[in-house]
């Protein structure tokens, strides 16, 4: 691998944000492709991050720093991306459940998917089922994820469910919740395809679903 | 600065009184079936062992209230809270702090009580404004009344302190005085921002200025995402209590935090001769 990857992906584990602009350009300028800089070195950088986060190495605002150092080099390579149209790992639509303001779980799952490659398709906070279902007709995702962190939310995530198969729409797409509350036999139990527990087992998860 | 305020919490045999003079009161929070998976499989069964257990623990540990929600996924909340609410009070005279979001359940649960209640909670939304107040007021309670509305909750502590504004000005309204609101001003992780612990300490400072009024806190959202967490809540809770934090929301037996809550007592010079620190010290000497 060259030694500008290396660099960049050393940049996103540091979340050195403030030197990302200057290496992704300069890596442009090697010559190096848009999906390359994405795929050997931002994406294993986040990859990193994200096992340093399961395993309690790294912590919430770093990986926020993290997120941020990709997203400066993002900006500059999405529309190459685009352009040249380069596969993705596939499309999730994200949001926190009609009723809840809580999401920096959510936003966490976000980056970290972002970070596996994914386009991400951010409804927010307190969406209503509805705008789940219009996103999905709209977005064709492989993944819709939910989270909820309050007991009398979490019941939401049912409903958005029930409204998917209503608009004939759940059988295309996995639907992928999380939360404080939230638990397997709890995803099992409302019919959602998986549950994760924390960012970096939804990014895995939403990559075998994806696979 | 505006007077302090009093704030009257009761059991049928028990007066709690939240005041700023007075030693931090402790409003135990662990019956909360949230992210709890045992208590939640009892309560799903009808069983309250584990919620007589908590309750007995936090009172020993130093709580004054006890903190009840019985969001449970999927449950009709209305008759389990009643439930809980029972095996609680079954078992210790400390009054009770009612959760919920439900005004069903918070009625029915006001109407069995024997005592002045403190609600958990309202906020600056219109519904529930519509909803809680003229239960606080029928069931002569307070409640505790948290710093967001419709547009959820505000970035800066200046937007906090004025939906705070608003709800004083909606409760006198139907005749409720302010010392019955105990304000409530959201601390945000500092996980995502590290500004999260001043804005609520500058929330608390402002309220409490203007209106003299009891605030209370769940403090353990603060260090979401970070290492080290109880000596964070600790410090946290010791600093809002200078600036005017009355009775957190807490975990009793959590040692650091309750610790931390007795050392600022101390500092606070609500401790008089200390006495409270040694009688604590000793008991946990005894302990181990």
């Amino acid at each position: 691998m060259s030694e500008i990857l290396s660099t960049i992906s050393t940049l996103v584990i540091e979340g050195n944000f403030g030197e990302m602009v200057d290496k992704t350009n300069a890596a442009l300028e090697e010559g190096l492709g848009a999906e390359e800089i994405l795929n050997n070195g931002l994406m294993p950088g986040m990859d990193h991050v994200g096992v340093e986060f399961k395993a309690g190495n790294m912590f919430v605002p770093e990986v926020l720093r993290s997120a941020k150092a990709m997203q400066e080099a993002m900006e500059i390579i999405r529309p190459m991306l685009i352009e040249s149209d380069a596969p993705t790992a596939g499309k999730v639509v994200l949001g926190t459940v009609k009723g809840d303001l809580h999401d920096i779980g959510k936003n966490l799952v976000g980056m970290m998917c972002e970070g596996a490659g994914f386009e991400i398709i951010d409804l927010g906070k307190d969406v209503e089922p509805e705008a789940f279902v219009n996103a999905v007709k709209e977005h064709k995702p492989n993944i819709l994820g939910m989270s909820a962190l309050l007991t009398t939310t979490m019941r939401t995530m049912e409903r958005t469910i029930k409204a998917l198969e209503e608009a004939g729409v759940r059988d295309t797409v996995k639907v992928m919740i999380g939360g404080a509350p939230v638990t397997q036999d709890f995803a099992s139990q409302i019919g959602a395809d998986g549950y994760a527990a924390n960012a970096a087992s939804a990014s895995e998860m939403a990559k075998r679903f994806a696979g | 600065m505006t007077e302090n305020l009093k704030t009257i919490v009761s059991s049928e045999t028990k007066t709690v009184e939240i005041h700023r003079s007075k030693p931090t009161v402790i409003i135990g929070e662990r019956i909360n079936p949230t992210g709890r998976k045992s208590l939640l499989a009892e309560l799903k069964a009808g069983v309250f062992d584990i919620v007589k257990r908590d309750a007995v623990a936090q009172v020993e540990a130093g709580a004054a209230i006890i903190d009840v929600n019985a969001g449970v996924p999927g449950v009709d909340e209305e008759p389990i809270l009643r439930d809980m609410m029972q095996a609680v009070m079954e078992v210790t005279d400390a009054p009770l702090c009612i959760d919920t979001a439900d005004s069903t359940a918070l009625e029915s649960a006001l109407s069995i009580y024997k005592g002045k209640a403190l609600i958990n909670s309202v906020n600056g939304e219109e519904e529930r404004l519509e909803a809680v107040l003229p239960l606080v007021k029928e069931y002569d309670a307070s409640v505790i009344a948290l710093c967001m509305d419709d547009e959820g909750i505000p970035p800066t502590a200046e937007d906090r302190f004025r939906i705070a504004a608003k709800m004083v000005e909606r409760a006198d309204k139907l005749g409720i005085s302010a010392e019955r609101l105990v304000f409530d001003p959201l601390a945000l992780t500092m996980g995502s921002d590290h500004n999260a612990g001043m804005i609520a300490i500058n929330t608390i400072r402002m309220i409490v200025e203007e209106f003299g009024t009891n605030i209370t806190m769940g403090a353990s959202n603060i260090s979401f995402g970070l290492p080290n967490r109880p000596i964070i809540n600790a410090t946290f809770i010791a600093m809002s209590i200078l600036a005017g934090l009355t009775c957190p929301i807490t975990n009793p037996l959590e040692e650091e935090v309750n610790l931390g809550i007795q050392a600022a007592d101390l500092v606070m010079a609500r401790d008089e001769f200390g006495m409270n620190w040694i009688k604590s010290y000793r008991a946990r000497v005894k302990k181990s």
